[in-house]
Order: structure tokens, then C-alpha cells, then sequence
């Protein structure tokens, strides 16, 4: 027994100093760790290179100045468990991260980002910013942590070819829900084969569900049917939201919709653009302004006449009533986290992927509508892309999601309410009941009965 | 080294006695390292889940942590989603595991010691090569398998039967077939061992009392070993428990929540809803949902001694 002592305790000791080992960080003090998401879609890597590019004007104008790309592989809800994960220690922490602006205000509250506004000050291109793109980064406490590269809206789009077909007219403008419905229905019953519509739904898609599907059809029953600002206070399920799920729930239940387990897919965001939309197997899509970066030269999947086949059209309010018509908004932003140790050198490569050119670069291939006037005044970025005049004109309806920390988990409670009516595991008034439940859990306190 | 401290000459008890104390810290030293990492590696994590389960941390959303006593055990118990989840992991257990691996891997193990030669190396390493395939892998396999468009469907099609969407309408019961697929190898292994040890003799014994196949099985196979099966039920029934990825590949615990597992339910609550604390809490749920089993097979195992 003896003789083995030794041994083991050499091994023992080999292994805790390795283990040691594995902790220390190589953090290089000149090299700047930038986390961004990277498609799902492995044909698509405009983002990629256009941060590379940006990468080698960066190292070239500051020498001995190292930037790390850290791209994240992953549907939504991964990427960001993977990125709170990475700030929580300051071993792990990247420098700079790329962050839908709906997690913003929680990460803030959570204290994972680092307030910008000392650099924001003598930084010229801020004057730059919409009022409302500066907002999106702000935090509760009046400070901002997020430069924002570009927006988005949400409309419908719809294949002309196949609207043919049905004997709808190319220049359909639904007024109401029941229009958009009825259209649907007249190209399930004359083009068989095609999928009418595509509503996103369910808990795998995460904040593509709410905000594509629901939220469109919810922030088009009434007045902040969501949040109510003034108060501070969220709203249980109330008329409007039962309708909104009721919409859900008729598109699944009537087979208007998808496949319920093509729609409940993580992926089918992806499948929308590269597969049902370009081959003709979609009808509808209540989608997002940027659909179009998918089928450029420069996108994964080149689809010349996409701007002739496909239509855009406004989403209807519920009864058509004022102003008519319904967008959502959202984007992303660049933040610097707080357990970054050289913010200074984070902030510079934020300038140089926010110089005039490389913004409008990135509005282009990313298909975003502009925050900057400098860059919305572009005509690179006014030629870019068919449609972007109509969807940069939804800007005057569009709605922001609330900003307030919570939101992220109100989002998922969302998420699981339409995905009970796709299933049709729950009614409408069953799902709505249970998000109330749900939304007295996440905010205690601060929840209005519904109306 | 006991037994030599023991056999130390009595001339000189005093010394003994002011040495024996001083004696065994010392003993202990050579395994310091191993128990400080223990404690450090193994003891520590778990104290400090159990510490977070008793806690409000959350991924996001709140700078600090507060100690909240057992409101995060009450909110699970109250919440329909958790018991859900509770019911069909113990399905997902009870099909997949005790009915599923057990009695299939027992099945092949018996029909095996029969077969040729070709044929038990043929079936042994197909039935292995499912368990040596990584769990990811294999949830990825089995999602192909089982989907609208997969093989399953396309066999059933050539049959000419109907054709069903495995993954939506029952998926517990898809997920739970992709474990028996997963997991059989372990059990036949495990009692293919045991039969062997079963000495010739009592079988011949029985047959020459004329017991047919079934009586013998029912009255000398299982009886003799017994106890493998309580050792495979339980390590079955401990690693069906914590399944995860097989699952998470497969369906993501959908449609609804039609196949999400407390381990599904867990990762959701913990790091896509980034309530933390919550999910550390139900992870201790499944813990004591684990150890009750244990217990059980423990009790199983020890009646026969």
C-alpha cells in the first residue's frame, strides 16, 4: 500500500496544478473578444464576412491591436443563455457582444453591460441616431449600453404567382383579419398544395413566435393591449389577447397554417425563406422586413425575381380600426460588458463597425432599416433592395416591445401560450387565463386585471 | 497496516496509546489530496446547487441573488407544468426503462445463450453498436427515424399501412422507444453475465423434473439472478431518469409540453426562462424522485440475502 502513496498524491498534485491551470485566463490585454451570432443557416455568412472586413481595417489602423470573432452557432434562445453564461465570470466575459435590443434591459438590470455614455458624448456620429434607436439601448436608469445598427418592421408578404392562381389581385391590401383569413382560405381551396399562410408560433422559436406572430396580431386589438407604460404595469389576457390567439388557433386548426410540426421547428424562420417562400410552397408569410437579405447575389440562397413574385402588404389592425395598419420593431445593438478589462479598446472597434461606410455596408447585406440619417440619406442604402421604401414607410405605425427587464420571461410565456393553441392542447380563453397565472409569477405586483 | 499496529509487542502498551492518536492523521494523509478533491469537485457542487435552490438567481434580469426559503419548491409543486412534467417522466421511466431496456435486454440475453454462433455475434454487436453511439447522435438518428418524412413512415408506406406522425401525435412514446433503442445493450450485457453464471446443473436438474421453458425460467432462471436484476433496474432506472439530450434532439420537449421530462422542464425553466434558482430547485426534485427509486431497488435486492 505504501509504495502507491506517493504516487497518487503525485497525481493528485499533477492534476489540481492542471486544473489550476485550466482556469487561469490567457487574456491578451490587445486583443478585443467579440461575440456575435451566426446564422442557422450555414449558407448565410454575409454578417461573418462583413465583421471580418471590419476586423482587417481595425488591426490595420490600430497595430498590435488583436480582434477575436466569437461567433455563436444557434437558434435565439441558445445564443443568449450561451452569452449571460459567458458574462457572468470574468474569465469567460467577451469584450463586446451583438444583443437583441428585448434582452437589453434585462442584461442591464442584471448588470452584465457597461454604460456607453462617456464615450457616446464625443462621439460625432450619435447626433446621427432616430430618437427611438437611441432608446432602444437605454437602460431604467436613464443611461444607454447598446449602440443600435439598424431596425426592422413586420408586414405581410405574399406570392403574386400564386395569388394569380387563386384569383386574388396582385395588389391585395387586406383591411381586416378576416380579409387576410379569407385569402387564405380562397388558396387552400384553389391552389391546393401550397401552405396559405405562416403565422410563427411556439416556445422553439422563442421571440421569432411573439414578435412575428403574435404581437402583430396583438398590438392590433387596441391601445398597449401588452404593457401599460403609464402604470408600469403588464396586462393579463384580456379580449385582445384571446382574439390574437384565436387567430393563431384558426390558422392551425383550419390547416391554413403549416404543418404544426414544421411551425413548432426551432428552424422554420429559415425554412420560411430558403425553402417555402422561393419554391413557391407559401402563399402568405407574416414575416420581417429583412427577408430579402436571403435571396441577393449576396445571400446564401440568390433568387433574381424575388421582387417581382413576392408583394408586400401592410398587417391589418383586427376590425380595420384606426390607424388601419400594425408593425413591430425591434434590432440589435452592439454593448460592451461589464467585466470587460479594456472598454476603451471595445468602444473603438464599435466606431470603426459604425463608421458611415461600414454602417451602410451593414444595413445593406443585413437588409435592416436604417437608425442613422447619414445612412438612410445613402443611396447605396435606398437602391439597395426592392421594398425597403415600403417597409422604411411602417416606420410611422410600428411599435416597440416593452423595455422593462422582465420581458424576456413575459415573452416566454407567450411563446407557450400560442404554441397550446397550435397544438390545440388549450382554447384560446384556456391559454390566455394561464398566461395571466403565469404573469402574476414574473411580476408579482405589478400585473392590471384585464380588460 | 491495521493488523500490524495490532500485533505490536505488549511490553510497551503506554507508548501505544500516546502514539495512536498522533498515528491515524497521519495514516490519513497519503488519501488527502483524493478526499480534498472530492470534497472540492464533487462535495462542493452540490452544496452549492443546494444552496441555489433555495435562492431567486436568475441568467438574467437581476443584479442580486436573495435567499427565498422554499417559495421555489412551493411554485413547482403549484404549478401544473411541473406535475406534468413529474407524470411523464415517470411514463417516460416506467416504458423506456423498467418495461423497455429490462425486459427486451433479459429477452435477448435468454434467446441469445440458444443461438448460434454467427447469429449471437451478429445481434450482440448491433444491439452494442446502439449503445455505443453517442446520446446526441443517437437523438439525431432517432429524430430522422421517427419524423413526418423519415424512415419509420417510409417502412410503414411500403407496407402499406398508415403512416403517423410519430414526433407529434404521441411523442413520449417516441422518445421513449429511442431510449429502449438506446439502452437495451446494457441490460443484455448485464444478464447475458449473469445466465452464464447460472451452473448447468440446476437447469438439468429441472428439466429432468420436467419443468418446460417457461416454469424454468419463472422458477430457477430469475430466481438466481435476482440480484442483477435489482443492480440493472436500478442504474436502467437512475440513467432514464436524467435523460436529456436524446430528448432535447428529438422533440425539445414538444409539441406543448407533451414530452418535456423534468430534465427538460429543468434546462427550460433554468437557462431559457433564466430563472436559475428555480431550475436548481427542481433539479433537487429529481434527485429525491431518483433516490426513491433507489430505495426501492436497495429493499429489492437486500430480501433475498
Amino acid at each position: 500500500m505504501r509504495p502507491t502513496a506517493p504516487l497518487i498524491l503525485a497525481a493528485a498534485l499533477v492534476a489540481t496544478a492542471g486544473l489550476a491551470g485550466c482556469g487561469g485566463s490567457d487574456d491578451d490585454p490587445d486583443t478585443v473578444k467579440v461575440v456575435y451570432n451566426r446564422s442557422t443557416d450555414n449558407a448565410i455568412r454575409f454578417k461573418d464576412r462583413l465583421l471580418e472586413d471590419v476586423k482587417k481595417q481595425f488591426e490595420k489602423a490600430h497595430p498590435g491591436k488583436k480582434i477575436k470573432l466569437i461567433p455563436i452557432q444557434a437558434a435565439d434562445n441558445d445564443y443568449a443563455a450561451k452569452v449571460q453564461q459567458m458574462m457572468r465570470s470574468s474569465k469567460t466575459a467577451p469584450d463586446l457582444v451583438y444583443e437583441d435590443t428585448f434582452r437589453i434591459s434585462s442584461d442591464i438590470a442584471a448588470g452584465y453591460l457597461r454604460p456607453l455614455d462617456g464615450y457616446l458624448k464625443s462621439w460625432d456620429s450619435w447626433g446621427q441616431f432616430a430618437p427611438t434607436a437611441k432608446a432602444a439601448g437605454r437602460g431604467e436608469d436613464g443611461r444607454t449600453y447598446g449602440v443600435p445598427d439598424g431596425t426592422d418592421t413586420r408586414g405581410l408578404w405574399f406570392n403574386k404567382q400564386i395569388f394569380a392562381r387563386a384569383g386574388l389581385p396582385a395588389d391585395w391590401r387586406p383591411k381586416n383579419w378576416d380579409e387576410v383569413l379569407d385569402a387564405a382560405r380562397t388558396v387552400k381551396e384553389k391552389v391546393p398544395g401550397v401552405t396559405p399562410i405562416n403565422v410563427f408560433t411556439g416556445k422553439a422559436g422563442g421571440e421569432t413566435s411573439v414578435m412575428q406572430g403574435l404581437e402583430m396580431l396583438l398590438y392590433g386589438t387596441g391601445q398597449d393591449p401588452l404593457y401599460d407604460p403609464r402604470a408600469r404595469k403588464w396586462r393579463a389576457g384580456g379580449a385582445g389577447l384571446r382574439d390574437a390567439l384565436g387567430f393563431v388557433r384558426t390558422v392551425y386548426a383550419e390547416k391554413l397554417g403549416p404543418d404544426v410540426s414544421d411551425a413548432l421547428n426551432p428552424n422554420a424562420n429559415t425554412a420560411v425563406a430558403n425553402e417555402w417562400l422561393p419554391d413557391g410552397k407559401l402563399a402568405i408569410a407574416l414575416d420581417g422586413s429583412w427577408l430579402g437579405q436571403h435571396w441577393l447575389d449576396t445571400g446564401g440562397h440568390p433568387w433574381p425575381r424575388w421582387s417581382t413574385t413576392l408583394g408586400q402588404a401592410p398587417m391589418p389592425t383586427q376590425h380595420g380600426q384606426p390607424p388601419g395598419r400594425v408593425s413591430m420593431s425591434g434590432g440589435w445593438a452592439w454593448a460592451i460588458t461589464a467585466k470587460s478589462d479594456k472598454p476603451d479598446l471595445a468602444w473603438k472597434f464599435i466606431e470603426t463597425l459604425q463608421s458611415r461606410d461600414n454602417a451602410v455596408r451593414w444595413d445593406v447585406v443585413n437588409a435592416q432599416i436604417a437608425v442613422r440619417q447619414d445612412v438612410a440619406a445613402d443611396r447605396r442604402y435606398r437602391t439597395a433592395m426592392p421594398g425597403i421604401a415600403f417597409f422604411t414607410g411602417l416606420v410611422r405605425y410600428t411599435h416597440y416591445r416593452p423595455a422593462t427587464p422582465d420581458y424576456p420571461q413575459v415573452s416566454a410565456a407567450l411563446a407557450e401560450a400560442m404554441e397550446a393553441v397550435t397544438t390545440g392542447d388549450s382554447t384560446p380563453a384556456e391559454a390566455a387565463d394561464s398566461y395571466g397565472g403565469k404573469l402574476k409569477e414574473i411580476a408579482p405586483g405589478a400585473v392590471l386585471k384585464s380588460r | 497496516m491495521a493488523a500490524a499496529t495490532r500485533t505490536e509487542p505488549a511490553p510497551r502498551p503506554r507508548l501505544r496509546v500516546r502514539t495512536a492518536p498522533r498515528r491515524r492523521p497521519l495514516r490519513w494523509l497519503p488519501l488527502a489530496p483524493a478526499t480534498v478533491l472530492m470534497v472540492l469537485f464533487l462535495g462542493g457542487p452540490i452544496a452549492y446547487c443546494c444552496y441555489m435552490a433555495f435562492t431567486d438567481m436568475q441568467l438574467t434580469g437581476s443584479p442580486d441573488t436573495h435567499f427565498v426559503g422554499l417559495d421555489n419548491f412551493t411554485q413547482a409543486l403549484g404549478d401544473a407544468d411541473f406535475r406534468n412534467a413529474v407524470v411523464l417522466t415517470l411514463v417516460f421511466t416506467l416504458l423506456s426503462s423498467i418495461v423497455g431496456q429490462n425486459t427486451l435486454g433479459l429477452a435477448l440475453a435468454v434467446l441469445m445463450r440458444r443461438a448460434s454462433r454467427p447469429v449471437r455475434t451478429l445481434t450482440g454487436g448491433v444491439v452494442v453498436a446502439a449503445w455505443v453511439v453517442p446520446e446526441i447522435v443517437a437523438g439525431f438518428l432517432l429524430y430522422a427515424f421517427f419524423r413526418r418524412e423519415g424512415t419509420l413512415n417510409a417502412v410503414l408506406d411500403w407496407l402499406r399501412l398508415p403512416s403517423q406522425n410519430w414526433l407529434y401525435t404521441l411523442p413520449i412514446l417516441a422518445v421513449s422507444f429511442a431510449n429502449v433503442w438506446r439502452g437495451t445493450a446494457f441490460s443484455m450485457l448485464v444478464y447475458s453475465a449473469a445466465l452464464a453464471e447460472i451452473p448447468q446443473e440446476i437447469t438439468e436438474a429441472a428439466e429432468v423434473d420436467g419443468a418446460g421453458g417457461l416454469r424454468r425460467l419463472w422458477h430457477v432462471t430469475l430466481p438466481m439472478i435476482r440480484r442483477s436484476i435489482g443492480t440493472n433496474l436500478m442504474l436502467n432506472t437512475l440513467q432514464t431518469l436524467s435523460v436529456f439530450g436524446l430528448i432535447w434532439a428529438m422533440t425539445r420537449g414538444g409539441p406543448g409540453h407533451r414530452s418535456e421530462t423534468l430534465p427538460v422542464y429543468m434546462y427550460d425553466q433554468a437557462f431559457l426562462k433564466a430563472l436559475i434558482g428555480y431550475g436548481t430547485a427542481v433539479a433537487l426534485l429529481l434527485l429525491l424522485v431518483g433516490a426513491l427509486f433507489s430505495v426501492v431497488f436497495l429493499r429489492l435486492m437486500r430480501e433475498e440475502v
